[in-house]
């Protein structure tokens, strides 16, 4: 006699075949996110692309290759701001940009850059300090969609409200005014701001460590993934960082719980951000 | 694990968890997981005010940590409380669920997917209806569903979408859910 099963065990059987099929196919390797909120956005990704199961997604995901564009836009989509959490922005610019002066050339990744939001925002906070002339920035993500949107750098002109308050709160020392025109709904940001600036496609998940970096900012991606995955983007960073090198986190992450936590020193708890020891 | 509660509550919640949280004992043998809406911006000083009330536990719900008996967790402010099939929890940064974040269904739907019928929801006051899509997901997969009556609640409007959603679900006096899930427990 075969046991009853509930449909949601059904579905998980499917999504893990999914993930693997995603991943054989194209080498998008979302094995090791955290499961439920995957689930939750492969449930959204059914309901609008119009398929009946992730059996049936799985079968068009391996012939079609445009299925792939279309699901990634779910399985990354993320929301972010201009200046998001202040306080973070606040203790770069009073606490981790005195060192960082100290340096004659620098360079800062993105790591999980989505749409561009946070690289405008150290730009600009690194033109307001004075750095960004001896400043490269590293902006990376996986959907190909989010690099060239952030490449753009346009953003929906009714954020802009939050933006420039956020920015304010962060200790700004311009407007933000100062580096957008506004086009019908839409605010562009100046090309200037992005003159240092590489879009690049990475994964935490399946690349390696590229360059030697000073500043490390990957906020509310590590949340995404489980403690395996986790492991592995703390280890890229603790080899990307040079000594003394910083990396911040979102507010709701830590290294606490990491075999990586012995190769940093808390440097602001409150607003997690990290700094690399000596070895 | 042998059991979680999630509770949902937004607009008169505070006053109605005060009602409910202090009358539960230290050892009360399940871990409660707390979505109250709250302005985004601040932190909501939630873990503050119920710890100095509590008999139980209280604190802020992290990422990948289990949950224990007798200990409540509030979702932090603007991040999303999720359940893991394991039973541990897991934020996320996602967008806002019917403008609110944390979202109560959120909560609730992804609980009801780790616990299944070892699971309790409770939906309190409040003035939107997040919370009754969770609400049917837990009855749907086997829990049990709780919702403060609407005619005193606070803010009847939530417990009302609750029960349209989910009209089987046990309809409580605030100050008379302690002692029920005392009983359930």
């Amino acid at each position: 006699m075969i046991d009853e099963v509930a449909p949601s065990d059904i579905d998980d059987i499917e999504i893990e075949l999914l993930l693997e099929a995603l991943y054989r196919r194209y080498h998008y390797d979302f094995r090791h996110y955290a499961r439920a909120s995957i689930k939750r956005r492969l449930i959204q990704a059914r309901g609008r692309l119009g398929v009946a199961s992730f059996s049936a997604l799985q079968e068009q995901l391996l012939r079609d290759p445009a299925m792939l564009a279309k699901l990634l836009n779910y399985l990354t989509v993320q929301v972010s701001e201009m200046f998001r959490d202040p306080s973070y922005f606040r203790a770069l610019r009073e606490r981790v940009i005195p060192h960082l002066r100290t340096y004659p050339s620098l360079k800062v990744w993105v790591a999980g850059c989505s749409n561009g939001e946070e690289v405008y925002s150290l730009s600009i906070l690194f033109r307001e300090e004075g750095l960004d002339q001896r400043t490269l920035f590293y902006a990376t993500d996986i959907n190909p969609k989010a690099l060239k949107a952030a490449e753009a750098g346009v953003y929906q002109l009714d954020q802009i409200r939050k933006f420039t308050e956020n920015h304010q709160k962060s200790g700004a020392r311009t407007s933000l005014s100062d580096y957008y025109v506004a086009d019908y709904d839409r605010a562009i940001f100046d090309s200037s701001l992005r003159a240092n600036v590489v879009f690049s496609d990475h994964s935490l998940a399946t690349d390696s460590a590229f360059a030697e970096m000073h500043l490390i900012s990957c906020r509310n991606v590590l949340i995404y993934f489980d403690r395996d995955l986790q492991e592995r983007a703390v280890g890229l960073f603790e080899e990307s960082l040079v000594r003394r090198g910083f990396l911040g986190l979102g507010h709701k992450e830590s290294l606490r719980f990491s075999d990586h936590v012995a190769g940093f020193a808390n440097f602001s708890r409150e607003e997690k951000i990290y700094q690399r020891r000596e070895r | 694990m042998s059991g979680m509660i999630v509770i949902g509550a937004s607009a008169g919640g505070v006053q109605a968890l005060l009602t409910l949280l202090p009358a539960l004992p230290a050892q009360f043998p399940r871990p409660i997981l707390i979505v109250l809406h709250v302005p985004p911006d601040r932190d909501h000083g939630l873990v503050t005010l119920f710890r100095a009330r509590c008999a139980m536990h209280v604190c802020e719900a992290e990422d990948k940590q289990a949950p224990v008996p007798g200990t409540i967790y509030f979702a932090p402010a603007n991040y999303h409380l999720l359940v893991e099939s394991g039973g541990s929890m897991a934020l996320s940064a996602d967008d806002p669920v019917n403008h609110s974040r944390p979202s109560i269904d959120l909560l609730f739907e992804t609980a009801a997917d780790a616990m299944r019928s070892r699971l309790i929801a409770v939906l309190l006051t409040g003035a939107n209806a997040d919370g009754a899509m969770g609400l049917r997901a837990v009855a749907r997969a086997g829990g049990t569903a709780i919702v403060e009556d609407p005619d005193t609640a606070q803010v009847r409007a939530m417990p009302a979408a609750g029960l349209a959603l989910c009209p089987d679900a046990v309809r409580l006096v605030i100050n008379t859910i302690a002692p029920y899930l005392l009983r359930l427990a």
